[in-house]
């Protein structure tokens, strides 16, 4: 019987001829990933397993992202939990500030992560690189602390779902509304304990940073990775950047799938995600002239050079809403400056935002963009949660980020061709 | 082992942000967490209840980000244990990694009321309700995951594996 791709990465990764759904394997992990919140708890741990050394100081990446440049004294401190470990363990890939970004733009784009690999990091958003046809999931601080230690970590193999999508994609819809559309679709748990496969010819054509977004919310359907065959847009963005051996697999024609969705893109508008959850999804048309107090544009689902672009596409000449802070913040350092060469930063400025150092900052109420009591933001992001974005009495919209900037101009939900 | 202590009930796809809001996340310490509890879905939560008690949810519980703050949380605050009709992955995989005992029973998710006294068998997965003498069975914990029980979570567990030079 024929194998998914998520079967074929476990098997591989774990000595095996053929994997099957339920079955537990041990698997070795080829990455490695904490941050500035989860890698203090597995630094805890993992002092206690008794080993001296971690299993590669190549294949653990650190990055402080989510508090930092450091917000507060206690953040202060967690983050050089992190920063002496890595130099206690001569780590190569921590990133302190000035060169991290959001962790998740990072390490692809870094080259630390290559088709097929098995990759666990310590953020529920690992699932991103399933973009690139690797295997990777969110894990908390006591498995990332094994998996320092010993270089492998157990699974459950998941049973795939497959979702093919077909049609014409609409002006201004892209991989998020895709995403948001699916949520919509099979609901919070949707996906829960298995492997989202994205396929069929939109797929084909989508980039990879839109990819990148798509994958970065398979979590957000409870799946354990979100997964796209790589194929030669893959092979185009990881020629000359990835720096470890890249195995492109492929599904094969009998692999088994639990479920499969068949979805005609050409029906789609843009998506909006209502608060609480990322599946209360509608078309922007059912959305439009919700009054907002912020817009916020970037984080590791739609920070991405594609994703500044579109929101540039949109403000320039146009003017923020003297009611609305309109907050960006570009993925990683490459990013920015790549912003700045192509004079998207100029745009945002003269629009009247205010562009960030990348950070997690406000995407999880952190730092940097707290909603008060009562407010309502639209944002890139993947998450709407209750207080997710500050106040448990604040509101978050989740959209692409050309209709968060259209937004912006118009102060309340609109359509990017309102201003444009 | 036997776990007693009275129910909590909340909803479905109860998120890590409510059980632990991020904006606490700027420290580790479980005592420090404790007191953050649920505070989203609850503001009084950890003042109200007592040593054992049990939280109760429905479909989903534990989803969203995958901080283990959540479930060192729960059991800091000195909840004996989590039943939910399911359960999302990686809270899943935490609960059991740092020894806080959950159940995926939707029968019980669905008949237990706010505050009724419960009886629960680590080792069978039996929940007894004493208030409305009712029984109920929670999905068995699978062998691997009943491993990291024995030995008291997963940092133990691999720690004698490398003793042992497995
Ligand atoms: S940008 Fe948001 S979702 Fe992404 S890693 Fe940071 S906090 Fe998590």
């Amino acid at each position: 019987m024929g194998m998914t791709l998520a079967e074929k990465i476990l098997a591989a990764n774990s000595g095996r001829d053929h994997v099957q759904p339920g079955e537990l394997v041990n698997a070795k992990v080829d990455m490695v990933l904490g941050n500035d919140i989860t890698a203090p708890v597995a630094i805890r741990e993992f002092n206690k397993i008794g080993v001296d050394k971690v299993f590669n100081k190549d294949c653990i990446a650190l990055v402080p992202d989510h508090f930092a440049p450091n917000k507060d004294i206690k953040s202060a401190e967690q983050a050089k939990v992190m920063r002496e470990f890595a130099k206690e363990h001569n780590l190569t890939n921590y990133f302190e500030v000035g060169k991290m970004g959001i962790e998740h733009c990072l390490l692809p784009e870094q080259g630390l992560v290559a088709p097929g690999n098995v990759v666990i990091g310590a953020d529920s958003h690992t699932c991103t690189y399933g973009a690139m046809g690797a295997f990777a999931t969110g894990v908390g601080s006591t498995d990332l602390a094994a998996a320092m230690a010993l270089g492998e970590t157990w699974f459950k193999v998941p049973e795939s779902i497959k979702f093919v999508f077909h049609g014409k994609l609409n002006p201004w819809v892209g991989g998020k509304d895709l995403i948001l559309y699916t949520i919509g679709k099979i609901g919070v748990d949707g996906a829960l304990y298995k492997a989202m496969e994205f396929t069929g010819p939109v797929i084909k054509e989508l980039s990879m940073d839109g990819r990148f977004t798509m994958c970065n919310m398979a979590i957000e359907a409870g799946g354990k990775v979100g997964l796209i065959e790589p194929d030669e847009t893959t092979l185009a963005y990881v020629k000359g950047r990835v720096k470890v051996p890249a195995t492109f697999y492929k599904s094969d024609e009998d692999a088994q799938y639990s479920e499969v969705y068949e979805f005609d893109v050409s029906e789609i508008e843009p998506q909006v995600a209502f608060p609480h959850l990322p599946e209360n999804t509608k078309p922007l048309s059912d959305a439009t002239g919700v009054k907002i107090d912020q817009s916020v544009i970037g984080s590791c689902t739609n920070g991405r050079i594609e994703d500044l672009r579109l929101a540039a596409e949109v403000l320039k000449g146009n003017k923020v809403d003297p009611n609305v802070r309109c907050i960006i913040f570009p993925g990683t350092q490459e990013i920015y400056l790549q912003a700045m060469k192509e004079g998207l930063v100029e745009i945002f400025i003269k629009a009247g935002a205010a562009v960030s150092t990348p950070t997690c900052g406000p995407c999880l109420g952190g730092h940097m963009g707290i909603l008060a009591k009562g407010e309502r933001a639209i944002a890139t992001t993947n998450r709407n949660f209750v207080g997710r974005m500050g106040h448990p009495e604040s509101e978050v919209y989740l959209s692409n980020p050309a209709v968060a900037a259209a937004s912006a101009v118009k102060g309340q939900i609109a359509k990017p061709e309102e201003v444009v | 082992m036997k776990l007693n202590g009275a129910a909590w009930k909340f909803g479905n796809d109860i998120d890590t942000d409510v059980i632990i809001p991020a904006r606490h996340l700027n420290t580790s310490d479980p005592e420090e967490l404790a007191k953050h509890c649920m505070e989203d879905g609850d503001p009084e939560f950890y003042q109200k209840i007592n040593g054992g008690d049990v939280i109760v949810a429905g479909k989903n519980f534990g989803c969203g980000s995958s901080r283990e703050h959540a479930p060192i949380a729960i059991k800091a605050a000195g909840i004996s244990c989590v039943i939910a009709k399911s359960f999302a992955r990686i809270f899943y995989r935490n609960a059991f990694n740092i020894g806080l005992p959950i159940f995926e029973c939707p029968e019980a998710a669905e008949k237990i009321q706010p505050g009724d006294k419960l009886e629960v068998d680590v080792d069978s997965g039996e929940i007894v309700n004493t208030t409305k003498n009712e029984t109920y069975q929670a999905t068995p914990v699978p062998e691997f995951m009943q491993q990291i029980i024995a030995a008291g979570g997963l940092i133990n567990y691999v720690s004698k594996r490398v003793k042992n030079n497995e």
